[in-house]
């Protein structure tokens, strides 16, 4: 949490300092309304005074009211502005971060996490913030403030206000011991409860096939016990604090008076008398203004463990530094003064993820010129989208380089490799906005795709059809991750996004799995029409869809086993002789 | 001597995207209120379903109400003792005997109040975990009970947003709000009564002064109701972004779309730190508002008492004893006024919750027979079914299966190839006819038998969090690890899990291909004398393909087997392809038979090698 808080600018830490001003007049107008009782005291107990004069008391009494509600007015207005404008800066920074980091650290943390860290945990900071920026100020203020306003008067008083406090701050960490490790653990047993009833909803069907109700049901016990114990725990200690403060308010106010009759008593004359009947009153009503910004700080004490976990989950993110730094350069390399364009080049290229044992990835080379079809074909777990993933730079490679247009990956600027491609991804991702919002989504370093350009993207990618079948034709919405249109539809837009951004390499990773055997064949016919000139790097599980590539690079267990045009490997390549067998009937024969 | 209700434990099981702007400590905080359909019943039924504890929560509410009053006869005493001291002048002598066994009366009285208050905490605090868990156990329980044909309306994140959300409300409000929903009840009922008995005119005074304040502060309320919804939609709306945003990261990157996320990220937030500090700032309106309100009420004693007693009217120690009454009558007000809407929220989400419980379950098993040793003979017997009665999908199948056979449903999407399965494994009950194993209706069978007949693989890939070995075991104890090692290379899947981490103890995420083998070995493990694959395939590559194939047809070799695909090549060598269009078989052979026959099946099966 000051790991989070050291994150304060100048602007906010005068905010801060600017509350504690106002706060200290707040207490200053709060101690000060008690000590007109003593006026009255006076008033009443000495006689010849008219009931006028107590009016006029009262008013000024009201006034010093009015005076200590401004200012906390004020004050609460300081501290909201603080722990919003905080809020946006961490929100907007973890933000940006998180843009910035390369899929590896997106994996680390996982998409979930990063999203509750940026929504949720800054919450629960800005309101940590604003309600404990008051309290933690206000109670020792007043503790201090009020504690020696008595002590002028009498030593008594001050030992029993200062052990009623101690008690109560002494029974506070005590309860806070017990229970503050267990509010930690809270959300890691919420989250174990959630995930074994979300596997038994999402999981129906297995669950009733294999019989495995019971199973569930135990695992489902388990973490459910675990969390009610812990929370027992926590609340029988967290419960305790009520009856304790009461009990403190109440034994205080008495023994200031118990301990007020004796002082009185041994007092010597009238006047000294009176003045202590009306410090007594006085008194009494201090005590309980110190106990109940007390019991303020109490609760900001009940959230800190929660606000101090968010706060490490959010510098966490932001402390997280990307492993992918940014490159200086901005074009390819040049022959004879001719910029290369359109050109992959994989160098022994070895890909472990960290952690790993095996590489996914073993010692790949081969070269891809502009306007090429390559395809990439192999089993599940082959590697073929880890591969593809390292040309757009997701992941670096653990060992050898992949170069586009001569020049290493690593040596661009993250813009000006990314500019140069068009990466379609297995899941299509939309986004909230229109479909000509999301066809144009990003930059290309160029000029906005016009209307024109966007409707020839579409007709390309075979989704214009149905985009002008919607109400609103490409100014229709598409609801959060596309969720009012068909797999298909989405893939199809997702393509035309490519199309529309006019790369120098289109990367297809398994983009057409979705699509109809027809969809897919003419879709890629007008693409390969459109694209004359661009390079193809496909990832396909269907041999229909690569077999007309210009290269076919055959993947098994993460090594290389072929590479060439279709008709070569089929004679060449047992493992793609085996998949082109398993999609097509022998008879039906590679020659189709 | 306040008593401090509103020191509660935060909520701190609630984890909901959007969080109502404060839950509990800050007194008289404002949030959105949601209002039951039905107070009044929910309530009920909350408390048939907590009725064991109800002799407990009485005693609870009894303990609350001696403490209270305990704490409530205070003020009368203190106001003696004040007398007693302020009398003493020139002539008198204090009464400190008195004064002793006055003070001794107070101490006796605020113990028994903390003990009482102490034994109450406990028992709300026990009582409402109990009724948690319980709530979270039957609602898990629930789902299984569940025709499956319920959750067909039903979204999981609805399920879950009752357990996590709802249940927890629950337990917070009987934890926290109702205990102080009946002590300040009785503090503001008790301190009202003694103001009145101690001096009508101060009461009189005092209760004006109040609800002037009151009034004041619902203005305030009502204002600012506003300002929170607005931030709920900021919030909702900045969300909505981020997870949109981080989602696509790849996407975002690839396409250089950072800069205009974040220009529009920017813009969303500006928006919710304008709402977000109004909002913030009328809710902290309320406690100085509240301090106010109380310190006007002090003011307003403090000066009529004198005035009283100036004109001889009363004596001091009831300004004394009025100070203190005053804090007890108006700290009840905003805390009542929140436990009340917390009350409601209660209510609200107990709705929720029992809704869900009260849904109709499955009908009971009727059980006639056990089936063990099953020949596998399967027979569809003039099977009517749809989702809804009105909408019937299948209609009229009739099918004879031979044990041992491999037998393929194909047809286009929603010809009601998976129906044929939910009704095979019996997730949803026939409208008509009958499907007999061996010659048994599935309906003399209890559904657990039926399940044990059948090995399963779906497409949608379903695993659990844990490790691939207890994915692929699946609570069956009695298979070896070694047994599970050798399903998983009998699908290939060795290579991969190499590659992980931590080998075969890798706890299992999310990858679509492995995913999938993975259950394919689990339904090797389950040894079933039938098998099922809906689509089991599809998202393997069709070279993972080959040698899962060659696995399966080890794992069918002698068992009848119903096999969805939609990748035609994959069920040639079916002994028995049934062709589904619109529900109905329109056609049914081997593959070669059909081919020849050049109807739908051909058609279908021509269509994906055109290129």
């Amino acid at each position: 949490m000051l790991k989070l808080i050291s994150r304060f600018k100048f602007k906010e830490w005068l905010g801060v300092i600017l509350c504690a001003v106002l706060i200290v007049g707040s207490v200053y107008f709060d101690l000060k309304i008690p000590e007109f009782t003593q006026e009255i005291t006076r008033l009443v107990k000495v006689g010849g005074h008219s009931v006028n004069e107590i009016w006029a008391v009262g008013v000024k009494m009201l006034l010093y009211g009015l005076a200590s509600l401004s200012v906390a007015v004020i004050t609460g207005l300081v501290s909201a502005l603080i722990a919003a404008n905080f809020s946006k800066r961490i929100r907007n920074d973890l933000f940006n971060k998180v843009q910035s980091f390369s899929m590896e650290e997106i994996n680390k943390f996982s998409t979930a996490s990063l999203i509750t860290r940026s929504t949720n945990d800054v919450t629960q900071i800005a309101m940590v913030i604003a309600m404990g920026l008051h309290v933690l100020i206000k109670a020792p203020v007043m503790a201090v403030w009020a504690i020696s306003k008595i002590s002028v008067k009498s030593y008594q008083w001050t030992v029993a206000a200062a052990i009623a406090l101690l008690f109560m701050i002494l029974s506070i960490v005590i309860i806070m011991i017990i229970a503050a490790p267990r509010f930690k653990k809270m959300q890691r047993l919420i989250d174990d409860v959630n995930r074994d009833l979300r596997e038994n909803l999402t999981g129906l069907k297995v669950v009733r096939a294999y019989n495995a109700e019971n199973f569930q049901q135990q695992k489902f016990e388990k973490s459910n016990k675990n969390l009610t114990q812990n929370f027992l725990g926590a609340a029988r200690a967290a419960v305790l604090m009520n009856p304790l403060i009461n009990a403190v308010q109440n034994g205080l106010t008495l023994a200031i008076y118990w301990l007020g009759a004796s002082i009185i008593n041994s007092a010597a004359d009238a006047a000294t008398r009176l003045g202590l009947f009306g410090d007594m009153v006085t008194f009494s009503n201090y005590s309980m203004q110190v106990i109940m910004s007390f019991m303020m700080l109490t609760f900001i004490f009940m959230f800190m463990p929660r606000a101090n976990a968010a706060a490490v989950r959010i510098n966490e993110v932001l402390n997280t530094k990307t492993k992918i730094c940014d490159g200086a350069l901005t074009q390819g390399a040049t022959l004879d003064d001719v910029e290369i364009t359109g050109e992959v080049e994989f160098k022994n290229v070895s890909f472990k993820y960290p952690d790993a044992q095996e590489c996914v990835l073993e010692d790949i080379s081969f070269v891809v010129k502009r306007g090429e079809t390559v395809a990439f074909i192999g089993s599940t777990g082959s590697g073929k989208s880890t591969l593809i993933n390292l040309v757009p730079r997701f992941y670096d490679v653990t060992e050898g380089e992949v170069k586009i247009d001569g020049v290493n990956v690593k040596d661009y600027t993250e813009e000006a490799l990314r500019n140069k491609l068009g990466y379609v991804p297995q899941q299509a991702i939309l986004y909230g906005g229109t479909v000509t919002d999301n066809i144009a989504f990003g930059e290309n370093g160029r000029e906005v795709p016009t209307e024109k350009e966007i409707l020839m993207a579409a007709q390309i990618a075979k989704c214009a059809d149905f985009i002008q079948q919607m109400p609103d034709g490409f100014n229709s919405r598409i609801a959060q991750n596309g969720a009012n249109l068909s797999g298909g539809q989405k893939q199809r837009i997702a393509i035309a996004r490519a199309i529309a951004r006019k790369p120098e390499i289109y990367i297809f990773d398994d983009s057409f799995s979705a699509l109809d055997f027809k969809t897919d064949k003419e879709l890629r016919r007008a693409l390969k029409k459109y694209t004359e000139g661009a390079t193809l790097l496909i990832v396909a599980q269907r041999v229909g869809t690569i077999m007309d590539a210009d290269k076919i690079i055959v993947l098994e267990q993460g090594k290389m086993v072929g590479i060439g045009t279709h008709k070569h490997l089929y004679k060449t390549c047992e493992v793609y002789r085996q998949i082109v067998n398993s999609q097509l009937s022998m008879e039906d024969n590679y020659e189709r | 001597m306040k008593d401090n209700e509103t020191n509660r434990i935060p909520s701190s099981t609630t984890n909901r995207p959007i969080q109502p702007p404060m839950r509990g400590p800050m007194r008289g905080g404002i949030r959105m209120v949601e209002k039951p359909k039905n107070f009044k019943k929910a309530m009920a039924r909350l408390s048939t379903f907590s009725s064991k504890y109800i002799a407990l929560l009485v005693l609870a509410t009894v303990l609350a109400i001696v403490s209270v009053t305990m704490i409530i006869l205070g003020p009368q005493k203190l106001q003696r003792v004040t007398d007693l001291i302020s009398y003493k002048d020139e002539t008198t002598i204090m009464d400190l005997e008195q004064i002793f066994s006055l003070c001794l009366t107070l101490v006796i009285l605020y113990s028994i109040s903390m003990v009482t208050h102490v034994v109450q905490e406990q028992i709300f605090a026990n009582i409402s975990q109990k009724i948690t868990k319980r709530l979270r156990s039957e609602i898990n329980i629930k789902i299984n009970k569940l025709p499956l044909s319920y959750f067909d309306t039903t979204t999981f994140g609805d399920i879950l947003s009752r357990v996590t959300n709802d249940v927890d409300a629950i337990g917070q409000t009987l934890q926290n709000s109702f205990p102080v929903f009946v002590r300040q009840i009785v503090f503001f009922a008790g301190s009202l009564t003694m103001m009145f008995i101690t001096n009508y005119i101060m009461a009189f005074s005092a209760v004006g002064s109040v609800v002037v304040g009151v009034l004041f502060m619902l203005l305030i309320i009502k204002v600012s109701q506003k300002y929170f919804k607005q931030q709920q939609n900021s919030l909702g709306e900045i969300n909505g972004h981020i997870e949109e945003i981080y989602a696509g990261h790849n996407v975002v990157k690839a396409y250089n779309g950072q800069r205009k996320a974040s220009q529009k990220f920017a813009k969303i937030n500006d928006e919710l730190f304008v709402s977000a500090w109004k909002s913030q700032f009328l809710s902290g309106l309320m406690q100085p508002l509240m301090g106010f309100v109380s310190n006007f009420g002090f003011v307003v004693v403090c000066v009529v008492g004198g005035a009283l007693t100036i004109s001889g009217l009363t004596e001091i120690g009831v300004i004394v004893a009025f100070m203190l009454y005053i804090r007890y009558f108006t700290n009840p007000l905003s805390q009542i006024a929140q436990a009340t809407t917390s009350l409601q929220s209660m209510a609200a989400a107990s709705e929720r919750v029992f809704e869900f419980l009260d849904a109709k379950e499955m009908e009971a098993d009727d059980v006639k027979t056990v089936l063990t040793n099953v020949k596998g003979d399967v027979r569809f017997k003039n099977v009517k079914f749809g989702y809804s009665p009105e909408k019937i999908i299948i209609k009229g199948f009739n099918a004879d299966i031979k044990a041992g056979q491999k037998v393929a449903i194909v047809g286009p999407t929603g010809a009601g190839k998976t129906t044929i399965v939910n009704l095979l494994m019996r997730f949803y009950e026939l409208n008509e006819g009958e499907i007999l194993v061996d010659g048994v209706p599935l309906t003399d069978l209890s559904r657990a038998n039926v399940h044990d007949l059948f090995g399963m693989v779906l497409q949608d890939t379903w695993i659990f969090e844990g490790t691939i070995i207890e994915n692929v075991r699946y609570g069956k104890n009695n298979v070896s690890d070694l047994d599970v090692i050798n399903a998983l290379k009998a699908v290939g899947l060795h290579h991969f899990i190499m590659t992980l981490p931590d080998n075969y103890n890798t706890v299992l995420d999310d990858k679509a291909g492995q995913k999938q083998l993975i259950t394919i070995a689990r339904a090797m493990i389950e040894n079933a004398p039938m098998l099922i694959l809906d689509e089991a395939t599809s998202n393997v590559d069709t070279r993972t393909e080959i040698i899962t194939q060659q696995a399966m047809d080890r794992l069918m070799k002698g068992r009848t087997s119903f096999i969805i695909a939609h990748r035609l090549s994959t069920i040639k060598n079916a002994d028995l392809i049934l062709v589904l269009k619109d529900g109905d078989i329109v056609e049914k052979g081997t593959h070669k038979q059909l081919l020849k026959e050049d109807g739908f099946y051909a058609e279908l099966y021509n269509s994906q090698f055109t290129i």
